[in-house]
């Protein structure tokens, strides 16, 4: 132990520590202060900044005893008593505030910023902000606050948010109001998973295996059990229930008993008083394994000669064969006087949300506040961790409670387990609360990603640009489980013709098992693939008919009356049109090249173009899959409301929509609404968030279950006042009953008098859907985007920079344009991302980006200047007319910026993501066509 | 993250330094700004220590000085103070555009020029100015203090002549550009993968009095060898000439015969590095020559 006299938040601090801490573990575990976020322990994230003597430095590598006699400022140190530090309340006004687990990082850098610089510009931004990183975001919020901030620190009035264009709002729908959490993740008070704590928690760890596939002989324990202050050492054979979960197919082993199938698949868990005891207690656990032949990628997995990954599958390595049938396509592609076929790669992409996995288990009558089995995680199905943990704890269902925290992002990779199972097989083997952490290494290794996929598309259609055939064939590797392939693939199957009209199509698809790490859900949902094979041949396609690349996608749009692939009969709702009518008049009105649009122009060794994609994005899960959700709401008698349920809300704002969504339906102001998330015990169930159903499903939900409620204060009130029930209107949570007003509150008082429960529960049933192949509606909605990019390329050295991206999105209804347009800027950039920055390396079966320094988001530095048109064409079953928003802004946008780097270079790229060295060298041999990627470079 | 180290120390001089590395017999090291040495440890590249020795309290090795045409620059001097520096960004401005563009802010705030050296990556950007500098080292050695060439330091990728268990890195000199003399630094970086750069070049150049002539050149690119080395043939090509658009080619011309870089995995490959050996010569030198005609040095690029 070390002495330390320092200074945090302007409170002087004497006492003795552990030297060995770093700050952020002083921080957080010393002195309870859990606003400072930890991403990667890697100095890579920056979201863990403070402030040393007035000079940001990224906490979590920072030694504490360099701290000695300094002053530190840490997010909590921001706010003076109810009065926010202008920086924390323009990041909100600007909606620069979504999961929230990034903002305190991105608040002290600012604030270090303003200090030295009262009015930066936005190249200063980008400059204190590089290392700083945002998921969710896209970073055009977080520049806006930060310019608003600094403009009211000098004293000038703080600059409104500059709200889009939209269809006139109603008194709560269509606001821009805020998140109710808001408040709380700008000061730092805000708890996800991590910041939780109990009396008398283990810390707990995961043995993993180091093999992509290997027979499990022997798993012995009982060295590590041995270890001073291990509390339980478990494995297979110690699991009560059975030991396999799974979202779709029950394939995956708790814990490793036969066999292994990834590097990361969990072998055994452990539970001890330290940190270090449960590492000494992994290094004990001895496991002989039987290493077998590795399957590396869909392709092989297919082969005759592959091994077999699970022996129990019928179709061996293959998980499933999706297929689309549409037309005649040998007659299609008779019709046709061009074809078009190409062959593309996409990569394995991890979702970086920047808060790493975290469980607390604490056993069944632990305290009068966890009489079962309960766990505590940011998790995007709580409803189905409840299922998966009860069924290997072996106990009934009711008999598990999850209680969701914030989360710290999801996009799609917090849908399977994680540590949830092992949580509270560790607490009940233990009796006391255990707490999981992944390390970012951790969770980079183990969690489901993005699949990578080849696609060969062919493309078919008239002189005068109209498609008449598609035919595809895609390779998805779904890595060693299931996980969500089989619906993710099925997306990217049935998309694969792009929105338009396609007469005739034959799409195969192969979903394939291999020892790579498993991939499932990520936003986009697979059509993020299949939309940059359609949309780079339609470029081809424009370019050899000769036609605008704008032109080709109109004249084959979909629209309502026409049909899609697979089958199904658009009669409304279908706004691709004007999507890209906005976008092209904001195009052709640039007059980037002073001699009017051009698509391509030069200055000196730097090549601009523009790039153009469309995209459409089912609403909800689809398919003939039963799409519900349900809601609960409760008027209290201060004239206040609380809206249930359990529909994660991963930064994207689900549990405002549902607040604002409830004010309307009961007439009341938003700010007298409070929303309870994610408590299986206390919140009916609201679906998974996933296929950006949660608006559409469990906004209607909300509608009907407010609705309900406010019919049952209409007639309580109407026999209470007798007055007739269609005489009362609901204002500003007043009802207005014959000229009187009364406050909704007093109401609920009659209605509890009455011995009625002010209390309405609703379950939605979304409307039917068909399997894919029965031609029937396999989806209850669509949204639509067009996107352009505007990309420079430095001829020299192929570096690629996107200055502008304009995007037109048809979302149906925008229930808060603010936090819509946050959906399409982070879109926008995660999708640059897949398109130039990122790439998660598997080296047969042995994954590479198992740190953040070797996986590279978009940063600040990267992000363009995002243009978003938003377009209402409404959906007549969705609350307002809303559909889906959530994953179609990351669908086009890397096409576009493909094209886009055609159309500067001459050079088209079939492999993501884009690699400037084979850019490079293309350019030196005069070759027109890249077919490898960053990781061909070795 | 795990406990990587026991104990503490943070000596005001050298000499308490030495002593503390000493006393632990190899079981201690010295710590820096800690941005490559806590992730080495935690990562596992390097053992855990008994006990970290941290080298920047003391002064003599946190400060910028000017003596006459040197300066002295301490190990402990983060590339934030170095990029504030007037001085250096006038008149080591390779430096400075070098030190300017490692990590983030919140990196270069805390990381320091010394454990750029000591880290002894072939392409760690900071080095790769000092070699055109021709900079001489500093070090704390078996109780003695010597200068020594910055070159002799290096003996591999991440080796160097000290053992951080015991000796110090004390300060780097270098002669400050005076009249008709300039440099400039530039790298390429790709946008994926780790933060090194795919390849990194400094130049100084010093005019003759009284023409357009290059009377001296000092050429690095990095990395091309396991050790930071100097582009020798570059050099003479451009010694003695008139400054051209043609010297320039001619020093690429030079750079391609004599230099061969190597594909690394992830990172590039021979040819595209062949290519930026080109495209970086011919961005630095003239920017160089420019400010050593113009006698005007602002340095480019800091930050981003
Ligand atoms: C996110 C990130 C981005 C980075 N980007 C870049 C980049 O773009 N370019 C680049 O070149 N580097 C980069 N680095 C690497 C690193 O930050 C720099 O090399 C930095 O200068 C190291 O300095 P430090 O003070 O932190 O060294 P430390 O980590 O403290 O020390 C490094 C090594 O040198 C030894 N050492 C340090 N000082 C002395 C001394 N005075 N005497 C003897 N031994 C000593 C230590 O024992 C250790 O072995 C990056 C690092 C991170 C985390
Ligand atoms: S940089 Fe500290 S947590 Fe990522
Ligand atoms: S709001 Fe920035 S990471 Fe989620």
């Amino acid at each position: 132990m070390a002495w330390i006299t320092i200074t945090v938040n302007g409170e002087r601090i004497e006492r003795e520590v552990d030297p060995s801490r770093t700050l952020a573990q002083f921080l957080r575990l010393d002195l309870g202060l859990t606003g400072t976020k930890i991403g990667c322990e890697e100095a890579e994230c920056g979201i863990c900044t403070v402030q040393v003597n007035g000079t940001p430095v990224d906490s979590c590598i920072y030694p504490l005893m360099k701290a000695r006699n300094a002053e530190v400022v840490t997010i909590e140190g921001l706010a003076t008593g109810e009065k926010l530090h202008p920086l924390q309340e323009a990041f909100i006004e600007q909606g620069a505030v979504q999961c929230g687990y990034c903002t305190p990082g991105l608040i002290m850098n600012a604030k270090a910023l303003l200090e030295r610089n009262p009015d930066p510009t936005d190249h200063d931004i980008r400059v204190a902000l590089k290392d700083t990183f945002c998921r969710c975001t896209g970073y055009m919020a977080v520049r806006r606050a930060i310019h608003a901030a600094a403009a009211a620190q000098r004293g000038e009035p703080m600059p409104a948010y500059p709200a889009p264009t939209t269809v006139e709002p109603l008194e709560v729908i269509g606001q821009n109001v805020d998140r109710p959490e808001s408040v709380a993740k700008v000061t730092g008070a805000a708890k996800f998973t991590d910041d939780y704590g109990f009396p008398g928690m283990l810390y707990g760890l995961t043995l993993r295996s180091p093999h992509p596939h290997a027979r499990v002989l022997r798993v012995d324990t009982g060295q590590a059990k041995a270890v001073p202050g291990v509390r339980a050492v478990l494995c297979h054979e110690d699991i009560p229930g059975r030991n396999i979960h799974g979202l779709v197919y029950l394939d995956w082993p708790c814990l490793a008993g036969d066999k292994v199938r990834y590097v990361g698949d969990p072998v055994a868990i452990v539970a001890a008083d330290t940190e270090e005891a449960a590492r000494q207690a992994l290094d004990l656990i001895e496991v002989q394994y039987e290493v077998l032949g590795t399957v590396g990628d869909p392709v092989y997995a297919r082969t005759p000669e592959a091994p077999v990954i699970h022996e129990e599958w019928e179709t061996g390595n293959l998980l499933k064969h999706i297929k689309v049938r549409h037309g005649d396509i040998e007659r299609g592609f008779a019709e046709a006087d061009v074809i078009i076929e190409r062959t593309y790669r996409t990569p394995t992409i991890e979702h970086a949300y920047l808060e790493p996995e975290c469980s607390i288990g604490v056993p069944a009558g632990y305290d009068a506040e966890h009489e079962k089995i309960t766990i505590y995680v940011g998790s995007q199905i709580p409803y189905q961790d409840r299922n998966q943990v009860a069924l290997i704890l072996g106990v009934a269902d009711e008999d598990v409670r999850i209680r969701g925290t914030l989360i710290g992002g999801g996009f799609g990779g917090k849908e399977d387990l994680a540590a949830q199972a092992h949580v509270a097989l560790l607490a009940q083997a233990t009796g006391r609360p255990v707490k999981m952490l992944y390390t970012r290494h951790e969770s980079l290794l183990f969690h489901p990603k993005r699949h990578a996929t080849v696609i060969r598309m062919k493309t078919g259609a008239k002189r005068d640009g109209t498609l008449v055939a598609v035919e595809a064939e895609l390779y998805g590797d779904g890595g060693a489980y299931a996980s969500l392939s089989d619906k993710v693939m099925t997306r990217a199957t049935t998309h694969a013709t792009g929105p338009y009209v396609v007469p005739n199509a034959k799409i195969d698809c192969y979903a394939m098992y291999t020892n790579n790490v498993p991939s499932g859900a990520f936003r986009g949902f697979g059509v993020t693939q299949s939309a940059f094979a359609v949309e780079s041949n339609m470029d081809i396609l424009a370019e050899t008919l000769g036609i605008d690349p704008l032109e080709l996608r109109r004249k084959n749009a979909q629209r309502v009356g026409v049909m899609t692939a697979t089958g199904q009969t658009l009669r409304e709702s279908a706004g691709l049109l004007e999507t890209i009518e906005k976008v092209e008049a904001d195009v052709r009105s640039e007059d980037t090249s002073s001699h009017g649009f051009r698509w391509s122009w030069r200055e000196g060794n730097r090549a601009f173009g523009w790039g153009i994609a469309c995209a459409y994005k089912n609403t909800g899960l689809g398919g003939g899959a039963p799409d519900k959700s349900a809601v609960e709401v409760e008027a209290f008698e201060d004239s206040t409301a609380e809206v249930r349920t359990a529909a994660a809300d991963l930064g994207q704002g689900i549990g405002m929509v549902v607040a604002q969504v409830a004010a309307q339906e009961l007439g009341m102001p938003y700010s007298s609404m409070r929303v309870l998330l994610c408590d299986t015990d206390l919140t009916p169930n609201g679906g998974p968030t996933t296929a950006s159903r949660q608006t559409f499903v469990t906004g209607n939900a909300a509608r009907m279950a407010a609705s309900t409620l406010r019919e049952a204060l209409r007639s309580t009130a109407a026999e209470h006042y007798n007055v007739p029930p269609e005489q009362i209107r609901f204002e500003e949570g007043l009802m207005r009953i014959n000229g009187h007003s009364v406050p909704l509150g007093e109401v609920v008082g009659v209605m509890k008098a009455n011995g009625l429960q002010p209390r309405a529960t609703f379950e939605y049933m979304a409307p039917v859907t068909q399997p894919l192949g029965t031609g029937g509606d396999m989806h209850f909605a669509f949204s639509y985007a067009t996107q352009a990019a505007l990309v420079e390329v430095d001829l020299e050295t192929g570096a690629v920079h996107v200055h502008r991206v304009i995007a037109g999105t048809d979302v149906g209804r925008a229930i808060n344009p603010k936090s819509l347009q946050g959906q399409i800027e982070g879109g926008i950039v995660m999708a640059l991302g897949n398109c130039l920055t990122e790439q998660y390396i598997i080296e047969n079966g042995q994954p590479w980006s198992t740190l953040f320094a070797r996986y590279k988001m978009p940063s600040i530095k990267h992000a363009p200047e995002i243009t978003s048109h938003i377009i209402e064409h409404p959906s007549s079953d969705g609350p307002y007319g809303a559909k889906g928003v959530g994953e179609i802004p990351s669908i086009n946008t890397t096409p576009a910026i493909a094209n886009a780097i055609y159309h500067a270079t001459g050079v088209r790229v079939f492999s993501i993501p884009v690699d400037q060295d084979a850019l490079v060298r293309a350019l030196r041999r005069g070759d027109r066509e890249i077919y490898t990627t960053w990781s061909d470079v070795r | 993250m795990k406990k990587l180290w026991n104990e503490y120390h943070t000596p005001q001089t050298v000499e308490e330094a030495s002593a503390l590395l000493a006393s632990y017999a190899g079981a201690a090291r010295v710590i820096a700004g800690g941005t490559d040495l806590i992730l080495e440890m935690e990562q596992g590249h390097k053992p855990p220590v008994a006990a970290l020795v941290d080298v920047t309290a003391i002064q003599e090795l946190t400060t910028i000085r000017q003596e006459g045409e040197l300066v002295t620059v301490g190990a402990g001097v983060t590339h934030t103070q170095l990029v504030g520096s007037t001085l250096l960004a006038a008149r080591a401005t390779c430096l400075v555009e070098s030190c300017g563009v490692v990590g983030g802010p919140q990196v270069r705030n805390v990381a320091t020029l010394g454990g750029n050296i000591a880290h002894a990556l072939p392409a760690a950007d900071g080095t790769t100015s000092l070699m055109a500098l021709d900079a001489e080292a500093e070090i704390a050695q078996h109780g003695t203090r010597r200068w020594l060439p910055l070159v002799e330091l290096f003996s591999g990728p991440g080796q160097s002549l000290l053992d951080s268990t015991r000796d110090l890195l004390l300060n780097v000199r270098f002669r400050l550009a005076g009249p008709r003399e300039a440099s400039a630094f530039k790298r390429i970086m790709r946008p994926q993968g780790v933060a090194l750069p795919v390849l990194g070049c400094a130049v100084w150049l010093r005019l003759a009095p009284d023409s357009l002539a290059v009377e001296d050149a000092r050429v690095c690119i990095s990395p091309v060898a396991p050790v930071p080395a100097r582009a020798t043939e570059v050099e003479a090509a451009l010694r003695g000439q008139p400054f051209c658009e043609a010297l320039v080619e001619a020093a690429v011309e030079a750079g391609r015969a004599s230099l061969h870089p190597r594909t690394s995995k992830y990172r590039a490959t021979a040819e595209y590095r062949t290519e930026m050996i080109d495209v970086l010569l011919r961005r630095t030198l003239p920017l160089a020559f420019e400010r050593a005609r113009t006698g005007v040095a602002i340095p480019e690029g800091v930050g981003m």
